[in-house]
Formats: C-alpha cells, sequence, structure tokens
C-alpha cells in the first residue's frame, strides 16, 4: 500500500514535469525562431550597412561587384498588401455582412462551406491557376508584353486572403447584441441602415482585426504569388515584374552562397519584423475586443 | 431656411433611402457571388484540367528518366510520410501543452506567455519556418535536407493549432466530472487520463482533420527542408532522406520544368484531399455536437 502510494506519488510528478514541459516549449520555439532569424540575419547587415540595405535601390546579388539594397522589395511587399487589402476587404466585408444578416439556411451552410473550401485550397495551387488563367487574362486586357508582375499578384493575394477577412468579420458581425439592431429598426432605420450603420460601426473592433489579419497573410504568402510576379528585381509599378521580401528569399536559397545567403537571412529578418509589428497590432485589436 | 426644408423633402428622402438600401442590398449580393463565382471556377478549372491526366500508371509509378515518364508516387508516399510524422510529433506536446495551461497552470502570467507564444507562432509565415528549419533542423543538428527536417519544421507550425483546438474542448469538460473524480480519491494525472481527455476527443480529432489539411498543403516551409527528391521509399528510410510532397512537386513542374499536365493532375488531387479534409472536418464536428447535446 505505501509502495504504491509513493509509487503514484512519482508518477503524479513525473506528469507534472512533462506537460509543463510541453506548455513552455512554445516559448522555446519562439525563442528558437526569433534567435535563428537575428543572428544569421545580422551579419550581412554589418556588412553592407543597415541604410544601404535598407534604402538601397538596386539588387544584383550575383554580378560583381554585387549591391544589396532592398527597398524594392520592401515597397513591393507594402504596395502587394496594400492593393490586396484595397481589392479583398470591400469584396470580403460585403460577403460576411450578407452572411451574417441575410443569409440562412442552406444558403448559408453553402457560402460557409464554400469559403471553408477557399480557405483550405493549398497556395500553390492558387499560383499555377494564376499563372495559367490570370497572367494571360491581365496580358492581354492591359496589352502588356507580359502580364507576370504586381498587379496579377495583388488579385491573387486579394482572393487568398479573403477567407480570414470574411470568416473573422462575420464572427465580429455575429456577435453585435440582437438589442442594438432592435433598437436601431425600433427607430424607423430600415435593415441596410441598421446593418451598415450600427451593426457595422459595433462590430468595428473585429473587422479591423479581420483587415490586419488579412495584411499580416498577404505579407507573408510566397509560394502562390512566385508563380504570378514575374520575379525581377525591379522598383515595383502596378505592371512591372517584381520581386516580394518572400519571393526574393524563396527564389534564390536554393543557389546561393555567402554574403548573398546572409543578405537573404537578412531579408527573413525584415520580414519576421514586418510580422512581428503586425502580430502586435492584432493583439492590440483583439485585446480591445475582449475588453468590450 | 428653404434650402434645407427643401434638403429634407420627405419624398426625397424616401427615396434616397430606398436607393441606399437597394444599393447595399445589391452590392452584399455581387460580392457572394463573387466569393463563391471564384470558389467554383477554381475547383471545377483545375478539376477540369487536371482530372484528365490522372490515370493508374501515374499514381502508382516514380518519374522515369530512361522511359521518359512521370510518376508521383514517391509524392503522394512522402505526402503521407510527413503527415504521419508531424501528428506523432505534435499531438503529444500540443495535447500536453493544452493540458498544462488548462489543468495545471496556476499562474496567470505564465499562461498569458504562453498563449501570446502560441498566438505568435501561429502569425509567422511559412517560409520563415522553412528558413528557421533549414538552418536548425538541417544544418545545427544535420538532419540534412530530409522528411525529418520537414516533420520537425511543420510540428512547431501546427503546434498552435492542436493546442487551441484541445484546450477549446478541455474548458467545456464540466468542472463537476473533475470533482467528482477527486472526490472518489483520484489523483490529478489520474482524473486527466480517465475522465477529462476521453471527454475531449472531439477537439483533438478536429484538430487532427485542420492539421493534416495545413501539411497538405504546405510548400514553403518544406521546400528548403524536405526538398525535391522524387526517390521512392519505405517509411523509415524516407524520413530520413529528402523528399518532395505534392505541393512541392507541383511547384516544381509548374514553375521550374514547365510540365503543366503533370502539375494540373497534382493540382486535382489536392483539390480533391482539400474537399474530403474540409467534409470530413464539417461532419466530425456535426457528430460531436449530436453526441454532446445527448
Amino acid at each position: 500500500m505505501i509502495i504504491n502510494k509513493t509509487k503514484n506519488k512519482v508518477i503524479e510528478n513525473i506528469a507534472y514535469g512533462v506537460f509543463l514541459l510541453a506548455g513552455m516549449i512554445t516559448i522555446g520555439f519562439v525563442l528558437l525562431i526569433s534567435i535563428y532569424l537575428i543572428i544569421p540575419g545580422i551579419p550581412a547587415i554589418k556588412e553592407i550597412g543597415l541604410l544601404k540595405f535598407l534604402f538601397g535601390t538596386k539588387w544584383s546579388s550575383t554580378s560583381s561587384p554585387p549591391s544589396f539594397g532592398i527597398l524594392p522589395f520592401i515597397l513591393t511587399s507594402i504596395y502587394g498588401t496594400a492593393g490586396a487589402i484595397i481589392i479583398g476587404v470591400p469584396i470580403g466585408f460585403f460577403t460576411a455582412m450578407y452572411l451574417s444578416k441575410y443569409a440562412k439556411g442552406t444558403t448559408k451552410a453553402v457560402l460557409e462551406a464554400a469559403i471553408d473550401l477557399l480557405a483550405g485550397i493549398p497556395s500553390v495551387i492558387y499560383g499555377l491557376v494564376g499563372m495559367l488563367v490570370l497572367v494571360p487574362l491581365v496580358k492581354s486586357t492591359f496589352n502588356l508584353a507580359d502580364g507576370a508582375g504586381l498587379f496579377s499578384a495583388m488579385i491573387v493575394l486579394a482572393v487568398m486572403i479573403l477567407p480570414s477577412i470574411i470568416k473573422v468579420s462575420l464572427a465580429a458581425l455575429d456577435a453585435v447584441p440582437q438589442d442594438y439592431e432592435a433598437a436601431s429598426l425600433a427607430l424607423g432605420a430600415s435593415a441596410a441602415e441598421t446593418y451598415f450603420k450600427v451593426s457595422a460601426r459595433a462590430a468595428a473592433g473585429g473587422i479591423t482585426a479581420a483587415v490586419v489579419l488579412g495584411v499580416g497573410r498577404a505579407i507573408g504568402e510566397a509560394m502562390a504569388i512566385i508563380m504570378v510576379s514575374g520575379n525581377a528585381a525591379n522598383m515595383p509599378g502596378l505592371f512591372s515584374s517584381v520581386r516580394f521580401l518572400t519571393t526574393a528569399v524563396a527564389g534564390e536559397m536554393a543557389y546561393s552562397s555567402g554574403l548573398q545567403r546572409q543578405a537573404l537571412f537578412s531579408i527573413a529578418l525584415v520580414l519576421f519584423l514586418f510580422i512581428m509589428l503586425i502580430n502586435a497590432a492584432l493583439n492590440h485589436f483583439i485585446k480591445g475586443e475582449r475588453q468590450k | 431656411m428653404n434650402v434645407q426644408y427643401r434638403h429634407n423633402s420627405p419624398i426625397r428622402e424616401k427615396r434616397n433611402r430606398k436607393i441606399y438600401n437597394g444599393a447595399m442590398k445589391s452590392l452584399m449580393i455581387l460580392t457572394t457571388l463573387i466569393c463563391l463565382a471564384l470558389t467554383f471556377f477554381i475547383i471545377l478549372y483545375v478539376l477540369y484540367q487536371g482530372l484528365p491526366q490522372v490515370n493508374f500508371s501515374l499514381i502508382s509509378t516514380s518519374p522515369s528518366y530512361i522511359k521518359e515518364t512521370i510518376g508521383i508516387l514517391p509524392n503522394l508516399l512522402n505526402t503521407l510520410y510527413i503527415i504521419v510524422g508531424t501528428l506523432a510529433l505534435v499531438l503529444p506536446l500540443g495535447i500536453g501543452a493544452a493540458i498544462y495551461l488548462t489543468e495545471y497552470a496556476k499562474s496567470p502570467r505564465l499562461v498569458s506567455a504562453i498563449e501570446f507564444a502560441a498566438e505568435t507562432l501561429s502569425g509567422i509565415p511559412s517560409i520563415i519556418y522553412g528558413l528557421v528549419g533549414m538552418l536548425f533542423f538541417c544544418n545545427f543538428l544535420s538532419l540534412g535536407t530530409s522528411l525529418m527536417a520537414g516533420a520537425l519544421t511543420l510540428l512547431i507550425m501546427n503546434l498552435p493549432t492542436i493546442m487551441r483546438t484541445t484546450q477549446e474542448s478541455l474548458k467545456t469538460v464540466p468542472q463537476g466530472y473533475r470533482e467528482g473524480a477527486f472526490g472518489l480519491g483520484a489523483r490529478k494525472w489520474t482524473t486527466i487520463r480517465t475522465v477529462v481527455l476521453p471527454c475531449c476527443i472531439d477537439g483533438i480529432v478536429t484538430g487532427c482533420i485542420l492539421t493534416i489539411g495545413r501539411i497538405v498543403g504546405e510548400s514553403a516551409a518544406l521546400l528548403f527542408t524536405a526538398g525535391f527528391a522524387h526517390n521512392l521509399n519505405g517509411f523509415i528510410e524516407g524520413l530520413s532522406s529528402s523528399g518532395a510532397t505534392l505541393t512541392v512537386a507541383l511547384y516544381v513542374y509548374a514553375k521550374e520544368q514547365g510540365k503543366f499536365d503533370v502539375a494540373f493532375a497534382i493540382a486535382a488531387i489536392l483539390i480533391i484531399f482539400t474537399i474530403i479534409i474540409n467534409l470530413a472536418a464539417s461532419t466530425v464536428g456535426k457528430v460531436f455536437k449530436k453526441r454532446r447535446s445527448i
């Protein structure tokens, strides 16, 4: 009996230790990622010079002497994300509003299933369809030499962020207290007026979170846009062939070496800093929502 | 005064409001139709282009340079291996972390630190996971470019998903169950093992399905960790050697080799997997919901 008791206690303590370790490992992984981005990312920045690296407009890593300016990538990522948001957010917001306030029963189930599917489609398939359908379409519509470029990438990104925007806005809109809407309707406002002037305002925090989440998704996407953006290290123009922060890393990593490889790690570090900034903003908005 | 009166003329206002209502409603329907059309276009287009290319010899052989044929059996198997490998790693860790957070942790500061870490992990893009995985698992731990390195990278990526779904499910287990077990003299671990965990199997299954979906669709994180090879391997051998999953193979065939027929065949298979996974997730959700309500 006594032996059994001590054995039980040992097992309990082991269980506690194992679970504590499992809980801590998440923090460990975040530290690991930060360390493995910061340490390999610093040497190239030191060698090239921070300002020259961040604001240099010319990237030609394989010419001699090489030049490592990543301003084109930074601007492309910002413009591409902005474009995706401008196209994607209105579509996502209005769809979420329809799903939340108008769609019912089977229609709603079908629509939600379709949006889940859109979220589940692998990014390489977006790239493939973009490459073979969208790029030729852009080329013929705008009479260009090549349709692969910033504009095509914006559209692909806009489609890819739609599901997250719709889902998060939908959750926010569904959470608006019925009383608000009932009060607005009782005062004589029409359904659309109520939804857009009362419900949307009440859900503003959640909708902002949806937009920020979309920004994060768009800025981090690599495989879909590497297939439709042309991949030349140009300063961004609406139809010019461009490289994003993500595609710059993905495109050259396989055959890089020396300073070029280190510079790619530095690009990843810059991307990571962008993402951390977006995460901080996201946390801020989600917390604001919860405090309500 | 006069101007203002005219501006607020009831008839005009009524008409304006009617236009506003109509415009908003048509906009909503239009955007919803756009989303629906996009989804169906992508799925049907890929199936239409890809399904005719899928045949038995494609999915049952490996590529041969001598016969100049392409087979995707190695890629199918690699995808399967990496799913099995990742789940085997992520399930114990994710469930363990969730148990720690809901059952053991006492300090709210530590809980919020772990939850913050998990949120941070889920916000990091997969290309960064790929890079860190390459530097840490492939180079530092000298696993080389291998499915094992890929599975370890995906472990970090999918940990938050398993953690969150398990945690949500653990929170729904009534406190009375635990108290009942404690009252009968059970210790904490015994209670968790025999009472709490069996009650939250639905969260774990949902997490598994979501994770499988993400692994099947993942490419950027695997490109530099698991590599591009197309060799046919067994499970153990496969884990230690480089291999392309379906998505990576699609990328290589489409972007590097311009073989769009093979790319579409793989895309069609991936779309079918995606549909199956989505159906499974919603069915599991419904089944467990029904069981709950009984």
